[in-house]
């Protein structure tokens, strides 16, 4: 035992390399080679006629996401993403506010794992609680029924685009549930980059003779700014791959998960689904990209 | 030759580029408290690793008790090390801390309580082995340390900066209790430090690191009197260092001396000088007065300054700021001066 | 006095919309758990036309629903396993080095969760059908453990950077060679990273449904059945019922996860 310990111990890259080799074996082949399975596979095509797949390199199922359609479907789904972010990034801070600067020690490990408890127990438990809420007769109903609310519901959903028959079947209902659902990924990055503000700074700031509300605009939002596009980084990034909120909710008008999916299963045109993928991997990179340059991996 | 505990033959070890240790002969005694001493960087600590086993030289020999250990892990030399932030380990009782390298020779449970309550008697933590380390304060983990590598029985302690961490008072009064377990027990003890008043206080001798070298190995006498660089003056208690022509008014020869400000008087024209003594004649540039002493920094007239310290035996504070810009005598002893290289 | 105690007392407003932020995160799971008692079986009306237990019973008599859960318990106790190996050595493997390749590690371990899931899904789906391998239960766990493993590697790579470095060269110091250093000192330091890394990857993989969709062949997790049910209700009330032990399930190695990286994190900041 002694004599491999030494052998070992005296070869620590040799080590490192036999620790690293497994799981970057597991991650290369298995995933890497999967994205670049994929990657080949969007350079192929359907014909058409037999339903089969041509393993022939092809730039025509690239060209067909060019279509209305699909650039509709490109649209809709990035605008829903966008649109998230945006609302949960408003809706997360005074939350990650609070916890980072006001709350004790002790309260602020339980609002902690209030804050988490919700981002790791089931999702799809969480979505069907809207499908739950948002129902005809369900409870958001009975309340607007309560304050006599039903015209403004109802001129809500009659408008072209966000609306639909009821809250469960439309646009403005999955916008809710998505907001619910990836709202813990926006809270926690920005309550980190605000713990790593040392209150010193502050003090520092209205010892400076800024106001309150000049020491949140000027000192709290910029150093906030890294941890919002951290937590941007999963709102936006999930909203864009997800299929079960909009096949859950949402109306006949397809989201990119929704396509992919009903694209490689209905239709066996795994060309078309790999290439639609290949829009989130592309904006996702692009926005990795950018995210690394606002400083928000610090913040992760 | 037989009794000496490490040697060195031309230990060199690079990371990189950087010479952190640099051909370096060393000979350590069997029994005897040595210190290395020197600024960060100095290569004092890899030394000490290499000796500990963490690291390996990329040349040159270590040999302890005789025995090639260049080579070997850690785990095969009779070799312990106290750690500079004590490495307790965090999830075991004081007691299993300490005890820990006998569980790994799996030497037998009673014999093993029995040297634990020995160990703990000498390092006055007798009644703690069930605590857990976060329950003790710096000086009590500190002895924790010492006791975990003591127990062992090591043929050389290695001490890294073990006293680095604690406060002045703390320090001072763990000095006394390491120098006084290291007679007791007889082991050699092998202790790095930057602190120049710990080495000088502790050590049988003392060798002085600079940039991956040695600049002198001594007694703490030999290194405060007599160093042998311009370097191991400096870093060793403060020095004036004169060279060149003002040198040669003064001595005679041009060659580069140190003289330590205590040994300077301070007199006036009517002083009567023996034969046995230099002079130098200068102006009284600054005086600060600290209390116990009084530092003078004095422009002599061929050039240069010499900084001069003298005890307030019956100046006081008053008497002392006088004399700024009085014409001054300066004399000492010939044999307080040190020829010095570089 | 109100310029130089900034910071000391939150605002009402701040106090209202955190506590506002707070029962939006919690309350719709407590709707969950109030429909689970509900009499009526084919509307989800409120207020609740009557309380019950039946659903309950119901739940239990049906076995695909047991088969269900069986499988989900199976996939994530061996998705979790093999995430706790990777993630392990590869958080090792970062901790002990500072080799070029660093940082290239963490970003391919965290893809396949910043990726969106469909894509993960997907590419996994067209590689294993163009190996022609038949989609199955060991399909199933190889997807998940794509995206466990960053969570184990991300919990057991911050407990290595917070224990002493000098810990391992004093074991050894003291006697122990690699091995044993490994057993009595690195193990139990990193023992609750692995607990609450572990139980993490449980509830990813447990919950996991859109890259199941895409490996599993005919099997059906829980998730899936679940799945099923949000776009076609057929059992209203034992889907309520399901949803609530789901939680139930879920709930507690969550909570103690979490509180254990919450307070070992702490701890830190206390010997600071």
């Amino acid at each position: 035992m002694n004599r491999l310990s030494t052998f070992f111990y005296k070869r620590p890259a040799l080590v490192t390399l036999l620790l690293l080799a497994i799981p970057m074996l597991y991650m290369i082949v298995v995933y890497l080679g999967s994205l670049f399975a994929l990657l080949l596979n969007s350079f192929y095509f359907l014909e058409e006629f037999t339903g089969l797949v041509v393993k022939e390199f092809t730039l025509s199922t690239y060209v067909q996401l060019f279509k209305p359609t699909n650039l509709g479907i490109f649209g809709r789904t990035a605008g829903m993403a966008l649109a998230v972010t945006i609302m949960d990034a408003l809706i997360a801070f005074p939350l990650s506010y609070y916890i980072a600067k006001f709350a004790s020690r002790r309260l602020r490990t339980y609002l902690y794992i209030a804050v988490t408890l919700p981002l790791w127990s089931s999702y799809l438990v969480r979505v069907y609680a809207w499908k739950l809420i948002l129902s005809k007769e369900g409870i958001l109903s009975w309340f607007v029924n309560l304050f006599h609310l039903n015209s403004l519901l109802d001129a809500l959903l009659s408008l072209p685009g966000i609306g639909g028959s009821s809250l469960s079947l439309s646009p403005i209902g999955m916008f809710i549930a998505f907001c619910y659902i990836w709202l813990p990924y926006m809270i926690v990055p920005i309550q980190t980059a605000l713990e790593r503000v040392p209150k010193s700074l502050l003090e520092a700031s209205s010892d400076l003779g800024a106001k309150p509300s000049q020491t949140f605009r000027n000192v709290i939002l910029p150093l906030a700014f890294p941890g919002v596009i951290a937590g941007s980084i999963f709102t936006f990034s999930l909203t864009l791959g997800d299929f079960i909120v909009p096949q859950s909710l949402g109306n006949s008008r397809f989201f990119i998960g929704q396509a992919v999916y009903s694209h490689q299963g209905t239709s066996g045109n795994i060309p078309l689904a790999a290439a639609f993928t290949m829009g989130p991997v592309v904006i996702m990179v692009v926005y990795l990209l950018i995210a690394r340059k606002l400083g928000a991996f610090d913040a992760l | 030759m037989t009794n000496s505990a490490i040697r060195f033959d031309k230990v060199s070890r690079y990371f990189g580029d950087v010479k952190a240790v640099d051909a370096v002969d060393l000979e350590i005694n069997d029994g005897e408290f040595f210190s290395m001493l020197g600024p960060s960087g100095s290569g004092k600590t890899t030394c000490l690793r290499m000796i500990a086993g963490f690291d390996r030289p990329t040349s040159g020999s270590i040999h302890l008790y005789g025995q090639e250990v260049s080579d070997l892990p850690p785990y095969d030399r009779d070799v312990n090390t106290v750690f500079q932030d004590y490495a307790l380990f965090p999830h075991m009782t004081v007691g299993d801390n300490i005890a820990y390298g006998l569980m790994i020779k799996r030497v037998p449970k009673t014999e093993r309580a029995k040297r634990l309550d020995e160990i703990l008697d000498l390092v006055q933590l007798a009644g703690f082995a069930a605590r857990k380390p976060s329950q003790l304060s710096g000086g009590q983990r500190q002895r924790v340390a010492l006791a975990r590598a003591l127990i062992n029985h090591p043929k050389v302690l290695l001490l890294d900066e073990p006293l680095g961490a604690l406060d002045l008072k703390l320090r001072q009064q763990m000095q006394v209790e390491l120098k006084s377990i290291q007679k007791r027990v007889g082991i050699t003890f092998i202790f790095v430090t930057h602190d120049q008043e710990e080495a000088l206080t502790m050590s049988d001798r003392i060798a002085v690191f600079n940039q991956g070298k040695i600049e002198q190995i001594g007694s703490p006498s030999d290194v405060y009197e007599r160093p042998a660089s311009s370097f191991v003056a400096g870093f060793v208690g403060t020095s004036n260092l004169v060279s060149g022509e003002v040198a040669k008014r003064i001595t005679g020869s041009d060659q580069k001396f140190s003289i330590r400000p205590e040994k300077i008087h301070l007199g006036s024209a009517s002083d009567v000088l023996t034969e046995t003594m230099y002079k130098a004649n200068g102006t009284v540039r600054d005086v600060i007065y600290l209390g116990l002493y009084t530092r003078y920094l004095v422009s002599l007239d061929d050039g240069g300054d010499l900084v001069v310290i003298e005890q307030n035996l019956k100046t006081t504070s008053m008497d002392v700021l006088k004399a700024r810009d009085q014409k001054v005598v300066l004399f000492w002893e010939k044999d307080h001066i040190s020829r010095v290289g570089g | 006095m109100r310029s130089k105690s900034y910071g000391d007392k939150a605002s009402l407003g701040l106090k209202i919309g955190a506590i506002g932020t707070l029962l939006f995160l919690h309350v719709p799971l407590w709707v969950i758990f109030l429909y689970s008692f509900t009499t009526d079986e084919s509307t989800y009306s409120f207020p609740l036309p009557g309380l019950t237990t039946k659903w309950f019973g119901v739940a239990l008599q049906r076995t695909d629903l047991w088969d269900a859960l069986k499988l989900s318990l199976q996939v994530a106790s061996l998705a979790t396993v093999a995430a706790l190996i990777l993630g392990t050595l590869a958080a090792a493997a970062v901790y002990r080095s500072n080799f070029f390749g660093r940082d290239a590690v963490s970003f391919l371990l965290v893809l396949p969760i910043a990726l969106p899931g469909i894509v993960t899904g997907i590419a996994l789906r067209s590689a294993i059908g163009s190996l022609e391998i038949p989609f199955s239960f060991w399909t199933i766990i190889i997807g998940h453990a794509t995206f466990c493993v960053v969570v184990v590697y991300n919990n057991v790579l911050a407990r290595f950077r917070r224990m002493q470095s000098s810990q391992i060269e004093a074991s050894m110091d003291l006697g122990a060679n690699s091995f044993q250093t490994f057993r009595y000192i690195v193990l139990p330091n990193i023992a609750t990273a692995l607990l609450a890394g572990g139980m993490l990857a449980f509830a990813l993989s447990f919950d996991e449904v859109i890259v199941t969709t895409f490996t599993a062949g005919q099997q059906s997790t829980l998730p899936i059945w679940i799945f099923s049910q949000l776009v076609r209700p057929r059992d209203r009330p034992v889907t309520n019922v399901v949803a609530t032990i789901v939680i139930l399930i879920t709930f507690l190695p969550i909570f103690f996860a979490q509180k254990i990286s919450a307070e070992s994190s702490d701890t830190e900041g206390e010997t600071k």
